[in-house]
């Protein structure tokens, strides 16, 4: 890919262009994807939910106002889909959960209300795994989703659903959301650019939560700059979440076009995946291979050590387990969703989380529940959150002498269904993510060639606190010379 | 989060237990009562804690909720600024330290705990080591005063309508998230008169400083207590019980009573009482331990992630400490010094009537006519409206002799209904004192009628000389229809 | 958070999770396990526990944890209650959520004990 084709007719900014144009009617737009979905989800199963007939009337609206002269935003008719934890009031939100597979929530979570300000158009609620636990979205109680390109494999996790409707052209864009992970390794594996935010810099409200201090909302493309374009409309403060960065948001498209001569760029050492067998080779080569073609064009790249790195995953799955079984506790049977028979209330609420919770969630209520008991706390999730204070000093260190950092997205290409079974190895997907889930910074993943089986790999840009501006400087060079 | 343990303050608490001994009669000899009080206060704000939901008292179940305060997937909470002013204000007149706070989940499944943790604060509360002066002089050492979110309500309806019974329960909204200040004291409390003094001076305080509206009967002030009992004069702390439930200032006194009476009980028959938490029945009169699971609490605190610290800045302490009022205890000491009796001046700070006796004193009335008036004829609607200086004018003319005491009551009582002054008021009744003269040969006239009561009058018995002296001014008294002054006529007698 | 005990089980010699501990600690969390899923949950718990242990390779000194990664502190709302009809209508909308409603209020089976 490449960003002259970001004003491609599919593209995020193709068809705003258009239908803000009057080229284009946002419902013909609409009908296109949608036919495409009739004709191919049945196989990929991006979608929990197909919301055509609002789809239809949002974009009916859309036409009607161009055609009235009306102003209207800067995603005129793109059809976007939300991945199925964000609160769309009026339409199931299920979390790929049985515990919520019938919820409809009363309101909109803020980024859905600003996608439809900008003019967007809602084409459904995709699959993930359960409570966004998980890594290749074979969590999911409602089955699994196939990746678009080689429907034997995973499209990643837990975002898988949001990835394959960009992947698949069901939709222009999508929202996933990225607590270790689950928004970049997808992307990476269905061969799109996946960004996670600045921790604060997009609203959580109306997110339903997993780990409330890792959470992010991102956006899934094919291009740079409709990612830049789609950041640009949900980011900024939310006076309904307290963690919401409250400074204005600075646009980051308009900071594309910048290059990059002379930034800084330094390679994690400890995440490079050289010398590491966990790492398919391509991998390590495409990271390699990214850092030279940077230094091609003026970069001064060179690499850096940063020893807390590795500790990632160690206090990710303490932390967000920890925060999870808190946040999953409210699944209970009383107020919403799921419930089982019981002769007392304890009763119930138990038979209702133990149908309702697979074993994935179950695994990580009992241990953050583990982690966060009496005698263990210190030990664990305590020492876990004392760690990741360590991890920003030091990368706030090396922000000192770098612009932005490099490492693979993901150790390896989209997998077979099936391969990584045993919790810990599927854990261990995460290892190049997590880091800047625990320190709040950006980053994202950027196709970057391909690997085994010629499926594509992707190379993750990180950058300081509120670095998007550079970071996407970075991600658009790397997409101009991406093999 | 009621289950923060009383960190011992061994010097504090001698101190007190020293300065005030036992309230004796209720223990058997040799024993005193140690007693700490948790009171949850609901503040008086428009919304709730974290949710835009109303904060309102009763109401059709479930009518004051929205999305955040029934916990709904997705949402999140954000702190209610008025809330935490008030919390702050509590603070500072309990003479607290308030500073960095953060805020921590309690997590328990019950069903009337929207999330199924609660919101509050554990290792780092808004306000801590304070202390409260209470009118009999006596210092009760505060150890924390922290916020919280406030539970919906779960009634049981079964066969009998008890708890475990068969049937059912239903869960009522709409109390969730209001935002309560959990103020633990520390053990210096010496018996159950002084639970409630230390319970009703908190509560005017509270009130006074306009935290909380203090309706006990509506649960906007709630008591636990935590009991234990030592041998008298011993710095010992023994095992306490923390009895819950005690929501009236009368059931404070007995639940406290009945409990420390129940682990004496237990001690001198050679056994001791184990560390839980009881219930107070009020028609049985006892206390039932909870029926919590068997296995201990464990809550799992953490730092609650959805949140974010409150640093209050000096600035902001300092603005909220200068908008303070004053505070019941310095209202009192103000008519003290004026020579007021402690309880005069207690009844009348206890009417808010203390400012209009105050400025009658300092514009030249009697200070003891002052407060007996405001014990005796204020406690009727509309005595706040009085104006102070007719107040003072009245008072005058009474000691002045211009009106008997008679007199002044009645001209006080159509001050309150009509506004009048005491000067118009007395002439339309026609109250003029009688000069003495006039007086003078009445008295002898009657004197003169009545040789034998004279005589006894005279008979050097005590009892004889009161009894025909009341006799005599009944007479005059009836004579001058109650306008004589009854000082004079004895005098003249 | 200081006020929580040291650990017993802390250090490179942690000792192994037991059926037993996941057994209490489901109880904790309100699930229920069979037999076999206690078996193989201890396990899996117990391998994660194994990768937890590298947090002691790094030496944490006296750093504090980290609250928000943004360092933010005093968000505050305004003291305004939302009232009317949107207020009224998203209330209606969760209450219909409800598995059992009856008089305006969520049916749960009796509710054994007292709330802490
Ligand atoms: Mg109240
Ligand atoms: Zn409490």
């Amino acid at each position: 890919m490449n960003s002259a084709q970001s004003a491609d007719l599919d593209s995020v900014i193709g068809i705003a262009q258009a239908v803000r144009a009057g080229e284009r009617s946002a419902v013909d737009v609409l009908e296109q994807h949608l036919a495409r979905i009739s004709e191919r989800d049945g196989d990929i199963a991006a979608f929990n939910t197909v919301t055509d007939d609002a789809a239809r009337q949002q974009a009916g609206a859309i036409d009607a106002s161009v055609q009235a002269g009306e102003t209207v935003g800067p995603l005129a008719g793109v059809p976007i889909a939300l991945k199925d934890n964000m609160c769309t009031r009026g339409v199931t939100t299920t979390c790929s959960s049985r515990i919520l597979e019938h919820w409809v929530p009363p309101y909109d979570a803020t980024v859905v209300e600003r996608l439809a300000a900008a003019g967007a158009v809602i084409v459904g609620k995709t699959n993930l795994d359960e409570f966004a636990m998980g890594s290749s979205t074979e969590n999911s109680a409602f089955g699994p989703t196939r990746n678009p390109l080689d429907t034997s494999r995973v499209p990643g996790g837990s975002s898988g659903g949001s990835a394959a409707a960009v992947a698949a052209g069901f939709a222009a864009a999508s929202l996933g959301s990225d607590t270790g992970g689950s928004i970049r390794q997808p992307a990476a594996l269905c061969g799109l650019v996946g960004m996670k935010p600045t921790y604060g810099a997009v609203s959580r409200y109306g997110l339903v939560a997993f780990a409330s201090s890792l959470d992010q909302i991102g956006p899934f493309t094919r291009t740079v700059a409709e990612s830049a374009a789609i950041y640009d409309v949900i980011a900024g403060p939310d006076p309904r979440d307290s963690t919401s960065i409250p400074q204005p948001h600075a646009a980051v498209t308009t900071a594309l076009g910048e290059g990059i001569d002379g930034l800084r760029v330094g390679v994690i050492t400890e995440l490079s995946g050289r010398g590491n067998d966990a790492f398919e080779p391509e991998v390590t080569e495409a990271t390699v291979a990214a850092a030279e073609a940077l230094s091609g064009i003026g970069a001064k790249v060179e690499d850096v050590s940063i020893p807390t790195a590795v500790a990632g995953l160690s206090a990710y799955y303490m932390i967000a387990p920890a925060e999870a079984s808190s946040n999953l506790a409210r699944y209970d049977g009383v107020r919403y969703g799921l419930r089982e028979p019981g002769p007392n209330t304890a009763s119930m609420m138990a038979a209702s989380r133990t149908a309702g919770f697979g074993d994935e969630v179950k695994r990580r209520i009992m241990l953050g529940t583990y982690a966060l008991s009496a005698g263990y706390y210190d030990a664990f999730y305590g020492k876990a959150q004392r760690i990741r204070t360590l991890m920003i000093q030091e990368f706030d260190r090396v922000y000192e002498d770098f612009d932005v950092l490099l490492s693979p997205t993901s150790p390896c290409v989209a997998f077979e269904f099936g391969a990584k079974a045993d919790p810990v190895t599927m854990y261990y997907n995460d290892v190049c993510t997590i880091p800047s889930n625990l320190t709040g910074h950006p980053a994202i993943s950027v196709p970057f060639g391909t690997g085994a089986h010629g499926l594509p790999v992707g190379v993750q840009v990180l950058a300081p606190m509120l670095g998007e501006p550079v970071m996407y400087r970075v991600a658009a060079a790397l997409e101009g010379m991406a093999p | 989060m009621t289950d923060t343990v009383n960190a011992p303050d061994t010097a504090l608490h001698t101190a007190t237990a020293r300065q005030l001994g036992h309230e004796p009669g209720l223990l058997p000899d040799g024993w005193e009562m140690v007693i700490g009080l948790e009171v949850h206060a609901e503040l008086a704000t428009e919304s709730k804690m974290f949710s835009p939901a109303p904060n309102r008292f009763g109401g059709e179940p479930n009518t004051n909720v929205h999305p955040v305060c029934l916990g709904l997937p997705g949402t999140l909470p954000v702190v209610n600024r008025k809330a935490v002013e008030l919390s702050i204000r509590v603070g500072l007149a309990l003479n607290c330290t308030v500073g960095r706070c953060i805020w921590a989940r309690k997590n328990y499944f019950y069903p009337d705990m929207a999330k199924d943790y609660q919101i509050s604060q554990y290792d780092q509360p808004l306000n801590v080591d304070g202390h409260l002066e209470l009118p009999s002089g006596a210092v009760i050492g505060i150890e924390r005063a922290h916020m919280e979110e406030d539970a919906g309500k779960t009634v049981h309806v079964g066969a009998d309508g008890r708890i475990n019974s068969a049937g059912y329960s239903l869960v009522d909204y709409n109390r969730a998230g209001v935002p309560l200040l959990e103020i633990v004291s520390r053990p210096d409390i010496s018996g159950p008169e002084q639970a409630k003094e230390y319970v009703e001076e908190l509560r005017s305080i509270l009130v006074a400083i306009g935290a909380s509206d203090g309706k006990m009967e509506e649960g906007s002030l709630r008591v636990d207590a935590n009991v234990s009992v030592r041998p008298v004069g011993s710095n010992e702390l023994r095992t306490r019980c923390e009895v819950k439930n005690v929501n009236s200032l009368r059931s404070i006194g007995r639940a406290i009573t009945y409990e420390a009476q129940r682990h004496v009980q237990l001690y001198e028959s050679g056994e001791a009482p184990i560390q839980e938490t009881r219930h107070w029945d009020e028609e049985a009169g006892r206390t039932r331990p909870g029926r919590s699971k068997e296995e201990a609490e464990d809550y799992r605190y953490f730092a609650d992630p959805d949140l974010v610290p409150i640093d209050p800045s000096p600035e902001w302490i300092a603005e909220i400490a200068a908008s303070l009022p004053a505070l019941p205890k310095e209202r009192r000491d103000a008519l003290i010094e004026r020579g007021g009796s402690p309880e005069e001046a207690a009844i009348a700070v206890g009417r808010a009537l203390d400012a209009l006796a105050l400025a009658a004193i300092d514009a030249g009335a009697d200070a003891d006519r002052v407060l007996t008036h405001v014990r005796n004829n204020l406690a009727v609607d509309g005595a706040e409206t009085l104006d102070a200086s007719d107040f003072a004018e009245l008072v005058k003319m009474e000691t002045g002799g211009a009106l008997t005491a008679t007199q002044a009551k009645q001209v006080l009582a159509e001050m309150v209904e009509t506004g009048n002054d005491p000067a118009s008021i007395a002439a339309a009744r026609g109250f003029e004192a009688m000069d003495t003269g006039e007086l003078e040969s009445l008295v002898d006239q009657l004197i003169a009628e009545h040789p034998d009561e004279w005589a006894r009058f005279n008979s050097g018995d005590d009892g004889d000389r009161k009894r025909m002296q009341g006799f005599f001014t009944g007479q005059i008294m009836k004579a001058t229809k109650g306008q004589a002054d009854g000082k004079i006529v004895n005098q003249l007698l | 958070m200081s006020s929580h005990d040291e650990t017993p089980g802390a250090g490179a010699t942690r000792a192994h999770l037991t059926t037993d501990d996941v057994a209490k600690v489901a109880k904790l969390a309100l699930l229920e396990l069979s037999e076999d899923e206690l078996n193989t949950f201890t396990g899996q718990l117990d391998a994660v526990l194994d990768l937890a242990e590298q947090l002691n390779e790094f030496d944490i000194g006296d750093v504090p944890p980290t609250a928000h990664p943004f360092g933010l502190v005093n968000v505050f709302r305004d003291d305004v209650a939302a009232v009317g009809h949107d207020a009224e209508v998203m209330r209606e909308e969760a209450l219909a959520a409800g598995p059992e409603v009856e008089a305006h209020q969520f049916k749960v089976p009796p509710a054994l004990g007292e709330a802490p």
